[in-house]
C-alpha cells in the first residue's frame, strides 16, 4: 500500500510545484510587461496629465521629480518592483489618493456582484447544459442551446442597458444605479434589502451573459461521455435514467466545467467593466471605466496588475484542482 | 501542383460546399451576414453620410430626440442626427474593424502556431511560453490599457485586438500541425528531398487551412464584440462611428433615462445579428472540418 502510494503523491507534489514556479515566472513577466507598457510607450505622462493646457515649466519639472521620471530606466524599474511589493502603486491622477486605497475600496463591490453572477451562471448553465445534452435534439435542447447562444452573442453591457430601461426606467421596479439609495441611513436587514434591490439587475445581466459558455461546454462534454460503455453497463444493470445521469454520466463530464469555472473566477475581478459602468456599480470595473476617461494611468496600471494577478492565481488553482480530480494529469 | 492533387482539392471544395448547404444553421448565418455585407457596401446609396454631421442635421431642420415614425425610420438623437444613417454607416466600421482585426489575429496566431509545431525544440518551447503568458493576461484590460496608450483611431483598435487575441489560434494550430507532421506523406516528401519551405507550403498549410478558416470565422465575433466594448468605454475612433460608438453616445447622453430605445436598440441588434451569423457559420465549418464534432453537438 505504502509503496504504491508514495511515488504517486510525490508526482503530484512535483506537478504542483512546477505549476507554482510557472505562475511565479508569469507574474514576473506581467511585472516587466506592465512596466514597459507604461514607462516606455507612454513617454510623457505629465503632458497627458494636463492634456495640452498651459502649465509653467517649473511645475512640470517638479512633477517629473515627484513621479521619479528623471531617473534612468533601470532605477525606475527597480523602484517600480520594490514599490509594487510594498503595494505602492502611486497616486491617482484623478482623485489624488493612493491608487492602492482606491482599488481596495472598490474590491468588495466587484467581488459581491461578479461573485454572485459567476456562481449563479455556473450552476444554472451547467444544469441547462445537462438537460440539453440528455434530451438532445428535443425542443428543450433547441430552446436551451439557441437561447444561451443569443445571450452569448450580445454585448453584455447592451443587455444591461435594455434591462435597465425596461425594469428600472419604464417599470420602476429597480433603482437605476449605485449600490444603495442615496443618503440612506438604513442598517441591518433594511440595508441588506436595499443592497439586494440594487444588485439585482446588474447581477441578472452578468448571469445571463455568462450562462451560455457553461451550458455549451457542459453539453458537449456530456455528449462526449454519453457514448461510453460504462453508461450502457449502468443501464444494463437496470438503473433508473436519473441515476445513470446523475451518478454515472455527469460526474465524468464535469472536468472541463471545473476548469472553466476556475478560469472564469480569475476573470471575476476584471469581468464586468462595461456592465459596472452601465449600472454605476462602484467596483473595479467602474473604476477602470472612469480611469480610461482621464486617462488616469497610475490607476489603470494598478488595476491591470491586479486583474492579471487574479487570473494567474486562479489558473494555478485550476491546475491544482485538475491534478486532484484527474489522476492522469500527473504525467503531464 | 499535379493535376491529380488539383482534382482532389476541387472535390474537397465541392464536398464542403454541399455539406454547408445542407446545414440549416450555416445557411441562416450566411444569409444574415449577406444582408449586412450588402448594407455596409451600399451605405452611400442607403443613407446620406452628411446626416452624420450635427451641423448639417440642424440645418436640415431635424427634430431632437424624435421617435421612429415621427422622423425617418429610426428617429433622431440628441444632436438631431438620423439613427438610421448612423446604423447604416456604423455597420461599415464594425464589420471592417471586426474583419481586419481577425485577419491580424489569425496571421499572428497561424505563423506562431505553425512555426512552433513544425520546427519544435527550443523555439517551440519559447514560443509556447510567450503564448501562455499572453493567455493569462486578462484580454479586455490589456486591450483597454493598449488602446488608452496608443490613442483613439480605427487602426489602433485593430492592432490592439490583433495583438491581444492571437494566443488561442496559435495553440490550436500548433496541435494540428503536430498531428499532420506525423503523417506518412510528410516523411515521404522529406525523404524525396523536400525542404522545409516546400513541406510547409505544400503539405502542412493545405492540411490546416480548413481549421484556419473555421477558427477565423469564430474569431470575428470576438473581434466585433471587443471593438464594441472598447468603443463603449470611450476608446473608439471619434471620427468614424461604429455601432459601439453609437451605444456609447446613447449611454453618455442619457438615452436610457429618456427611454429613447430607438437610439440604442438598432446598433445592439446589428451587433447581435452579425455575431450570431459568424458563430453559426464558424460552427458549421468546424463540424465539416472535424466530423466527430458534428455528432457531439
Amino acid at each position: 500500500m505504502l509503496t504504491t502510494e508514495q511515488p504517486e503523491s510525490r508526482g503530484r507534489t512535483r506537478f504542483i510545484l512546477k505549476k507554482m514556479l510557472g505562475s511565479l515566472l508569469t507574474l514576473v513577466f506581467v511585472l516587466v510587461f506592465n512596466f514597459v507598457l507604461f514607462r516606455i510607450v507612454q513617454s510623457d505622462p505629465i503632458g497627458s496629465l494636463f492634456r495640452g493646457r498651459n502649465v509653467p515649466a517649473a511645475k512640470i519639472a517638479d512633477l517629473r521629480t515627484a513621479f521619479g521620471l528623471d531617473e534612468s530606466l533601470w532605477v525606475q524599474f527597480w523602484a517600480y518592483v520594490r514599490q509594487t511589493f510594498q503595494l505602492n502603486f502611486g497616486i491617482s491622477y484623478q482623485s489624488r489618493q493612493p491608487v492602492w486605497n482606491e482599488i481596495v475600496s472598490a474590491i468588495p463591490a466587484t467581488v459581491a456582484l461578479v461573485g454572485i453572477s459567476a456562481v449563479l451562471s455556473a450552476l444554472i448553465g451547467t444544469v441547462g447544459g445537462v438537460i440539453a445534452a440528455w434530451r438532445r435534439n428535443t425542443w428543450k435542447d433547441h430552446a436551451i442551446t439557441s437561447g444561451t447562444m443569443v445571450f452569448y452573442s450580445m454585448p453584455d453591457f447592451w443587455l444591461g442597458m435594455i434591462l435597465l430601461v425596461g425594469f428600472a426606467v419604464v417599470l420602476g421596479w429597480f433603482p437605476v444605479g449605485g449600490m444603495t439609495d442615496a443618503g440612506t441611513s438604513a442598517t441591518g436587514v433594511a440595508l441588506l434589502l436595499d443592497r439586494i434591490h440594487h444588485i439585482f439587475l446588474p447581477a441578472l445581466t452578468l448571469t445571463l451573459a455568462y450562462l451560455g459558455e457553461y451550458a455549451l461546454v457542459t453539453r458537449s462534454s456530456l455528449l462526449d461521455v454519453m457514448g461510453e460503455d460504462y453508461l450502457t453497463v449502468a443501464r444494463a444493470k437496470g438503473l433508473r435514467d436519473v441515476v445513470v445521469r446523475n451518478k454515472h454520466a455527469v460526474p465524468n463530464a464535469l472536468l472541463p466545467v471545473v476548469t472553466l469555472t476556475a478560469i472564469n473566477f480569475g476573470f471575476v475581478l476584471s469581468g464586468a467593466i462595461a456592465v459596472e459602468a452601465v449600472f454605476s456599480w462602484p467596483g473595479l470595473g467602474k473604476a477602470t471605466a472612469d480611469a480610461i476617461r482621464g486617462p488616469d494611468l497610475p490607476m489603470l496600471q494598478g488595476l491591470f496588475l491586479l486583474f492579471s494577478a487574479a487570473v494567474i492565481f486562479f489558473n494555478l488553482l485550476a491546475d491544482i484542482a485538475y491534478a486532484w480530480l484527474d489522476p492522469r494529469v500527473e504525467g503531464a | 501542383m499535379t493535376s491529380l492533387a488539383m482534382q482532389r482539392r476541387r472535390a474537397t471544395a465541392r464536398r464542403v460546399l454541399t455539406q454547408f448547404r445542407n446545414s440549416r444553421p450555416g445557411v441562416i448565418g450566411f444569409a444574415v451576414l449577406l444582408v449586412f455585407v450588402i448594407v455596409a457596401l451600399a451605405a452611400p446609396l442607403l443613407a446620406d453620410v452628411r446626416e452624420l454631421n450635427p451641423v448639417f442635421a440642424r440645418a436640415q431642420g431635424n427634430p431632437q430626440w424624435a421617435a421612429p415614425g415621427t422622423f425617418g425610420v429610426l428617429g433622431t438623437d440628441h444632436l438631431r442626427r438620423s439613427v438610421w444613417v448612423q446604423f447604416v454607416w456604423g455597420s461599415r466600421v464594425s464589420l471592417f474593424v471586426g474583419l481586419a482585426a481577425t485577419v491580424l489575429t489569425i496571421s499572428i496566431g497561424s505563423v506562431v502556431g505553425i512555426i512552433s509545431g513544425f520546427v519544435g525544440g527550443r523555439i517551440d518551447s519559447v514560443l509556447m511560453r510567450i503564448t501562455e503568458w499572453f493567455l493569462v493576461i486578462p484580454f479586455l484590460p490589456l486591450a483597454i490599457v493598449l488602446a488608452s496608450i496608443l490613442g483613439r483611431n480605427v487602426w489602433n483598435i485593430i492592432l490592439v485586438i490583433g495583438v491581444t487575441s492571437w494566443p488561442s489560434t496559435a495553440r490550436l494550430l500548433r496541435a494540428q500541425v503536430l498531428t499532420v507532421k506525423q503523417r506518412l506523406f510528410v516523411d515521404r516528401s522529406r525523404s524525396l528531398g523536400a525542404g522545409n519551405a516546400h513541406l510547409v507550403a505544400r503539405h502542412i498549410l493545405p492540411n490546416v487551412s480548413g481549421l484556419i478558416l473555421a477558427n477565423a470565422t469564430l474569431a470575428v465575433p470576438i473581434s466585433i464584440l471587443t471593438e464594441t466594448t472598447l468603443s463603449f468605454l470611450g476608446l473608439g475612433d471619434p471620427s468614424s462611428a461604429s455601432w459601439g460608438k453609437t451605444l456609447e453616445e446613447a449611454f453618455v447622453n442619457g438615452a436610457m433615462v429618456r427611454n429613447a430605445w430607438w437610439y440604442f436598440l438598432p446598433a445592439g441588434v446589428g451587433i447581435l445579428a452579425v455575431v450570431l451569423a459568424f458563430t453559426l457559420i464558424g460552427r458549421t465549418l468546424e463540424e465539416i472540418a472535424d466530423p466527430r464534432l458534428g455528432q457531439a453537438r
